[in-house]
């Protein structure tokens, strides 16, 4: 094994260029892992803690440039207003230890379905900054998981930052678990209310192969919250509306069963969050804060 | 390869180290500090918690090629750390902000060898509350709960088992624990109402 030590970000692009297989390592909460027990001995390691820009973001006019390396930490602490949702997903992320080394680069690199950042990115409509000696290229997250833990990079890409639009409506995350700390995702939802564009968007985590939206539930919502009038009037919505846009976001899961729970239960739970972050989002909307913040 | 880097004020340095290696594994089996423990070498336990430029880590996941450089400190300089902070005025003033003591400050940070041993507060507090059981879990839960009342001096019972949340204790022994964090803290309440700060 060989320990590559970039130190700035174009010599992290030469020497995955000339090292495709290297496997980037910045927080290493999932990489060292796999090392530790033997699952994974990679060529080379390419350590990306000496980039200090991959651990910072800007906040623009419309969106966030989060920085792949930015720990949860930082992202619960100071981008709660502009993210709210991925904020929320950050809290849940393992410990404060885990929370103070790893990132959202490391959920992208990974691409599990359990990664916990992902409902909030999908949700968000953000998209993957990657880049090679080759050039820089932005992914929509919507094209960015293509497998189970497959992503959408090519062999000499890495992951420099994500473009998050600023939100510009309540955001939420919820996640099920058998404790509140150091658990994967059972399964979690995340819901993003646009209301500029009058759109909503979800994203399912750990309840298919690779991280999905909703998007039938998105487009139902969509078409009600429009005919019914109530972006303006902010009125309640019905419970029917909320039933079957729960329904159609359990049909989007594709589960399996596992240790961590069963596949009839991640879809009824998925259901389950749906309709509740739904009705955090919406009374939020309409100005009744919620007040306690867990599930 | 060879890493060098600050463990408790000194510089150290450790020789054919391979590059899958953990900072836990070079500590513990290279430098002859073995308080930071090796349990479940995921992340999961937080028994290998050390400070690393300051936050809170898990040893364990920590590459120890990424370390080059960096300072660490761990439960065994974790008396000294606290003395220095003392000595600084540490956070109760405000001073440090969230990020904890600062790379600069932990660079003049000196351990002064051949002196009585003392403890830290945390660690003088977890004796006294009787949160020592088999003691496999207090290292690193002692660097976690050191570094909650570094940047909160007052802590909540909620903000208590959010900063311990990544730290298992089998003997389960969680209600001395938090009772030591709170005395603790009290203590340290009280050390700065005696100084009429």
């Amino acid at each position: 094994m060989d320990f590559l030590r970039p130190a700035s970000w174009e010599e992290a692009l030469a020497a995955k260029a000339e090292h495709p297989t290297a496997v980037p390592i910045a927080g290493g909460t999932d990489v060292m892992v796999e090392i530790n027990f033997d699952h994974r001995r990679p060529e080379y390691l390419l350590d990306l803690n000496r980039i200090g820009e991959l651990s910072e973001w800007e906040v623009g006019e419309k969106t966030v440039r989060l920085g792949a390396s930015v720990p949860y930490t930082k992202i619960m602490e100071n981008l709660r207003t502009e993210l709210p949702g991925l904020a929320l997903a950050s809290h849940t992320v393992a410990s404060p230890q885990i929370r103070n080394r790893g990132g959202v680069g490391g959920n992208l690199g990974t691409a599990s379905p359990a990664g916990d950042a992902h409902p909030a990115l999908l949700a968000s409509g953000c998209e993957v900054e990657a880049e090679s000696v080759r050039g820089r290229r932005m992914i929509p997250i919507d094209e960015f998981y293509v497998g189970v833990k497959r992503n959408a990079l090519a062999p000499d890409e890495l992951i420099r930052s994500v473009h998050l639009p600023k939100a510009d409506g309540p955001q939420q995350f919820s996640k099920v678990g058998t404790r509140n700390a150091m658990v994967i995702a059972v399964c979690a939802f995340g819901i993003a209310l646009h209301p500029e564009t009058r759109t909503v968007r979800t994203g399912i985590g750990s309840a298919a192969p690779t991280p999905v939206r909703a998007r039938e539930a998105e487009d139902f919502l969509a078409a009600a919250l429009e005919e019914g009038g109530f972006w303006e009037s902010g009125n309640p919505i019905p419970p029917s509306v909320a039933k079957q846009f729960a329904q159609l976001a359990s049909g989007a899961c594709n589960p399996i069963d596992d240790v961590r729970g069963s596949a009839k239960y991640r879809r009824h739970a998925v259901g389950i969050m749906a309709r509740r972050t739904l009705g955090w989002t919406w009374e939020s909307y309409r100005g009744n804060e919620r007040s306690a913040q867990c599930a | 390869m060879r890493v060098t880097f600050t463990v408790n004020g000194r510089q150290q340095e450790a020789d054919d180290v391979w590059e899958g290696e953990s900072l836990l594994y070079v500590l513990r089996e290279r430098m002859g500090l073995p308080g930071s423990k090796n349990a479940c070498e995921q992340g999961e336990c937080g028994s290998c918690t050390v400070r690393l430029d300051g936050v809170p880590v898990c040893s364990c996941l920590v590459a120890a090629g990424q370390v080059e450089g960096r300072d660490v400190v761990t439960v065994e300089g974790l008396a000294d750390y606290a003395k220095q902070r003392a000595e600084h005025g540490g956070c109760a003033s405000g001073a440090c902000g969230s990020s904890g003591t600062s790379i600069d400050a932990a660079k003049q940070w000196q351990a002064k060898p051949g002196e009585s041993t003392e403890l830290s507060p945390i660690q003088q507090a977890f004796i006294d509350a009787g949160a020592v059981q088999c003691g496999f879990c207090t290292p690193g839960l002692l660097v976690a709960a050191d570094e909650l009342l570094e940047r909160n001096d007052s802590p909540s019972d909620a903000d208590i088992r959010e900063a311990l949340s990544g730290n298992l204790c089998r003997c389960t022994g969680y209600e001395k624990i938090l009772d030591a964090v709170r005395l603790a803290a009290a203590r340290g309440e009280n050390q700065t109402a005696g100084q009429g700060a």
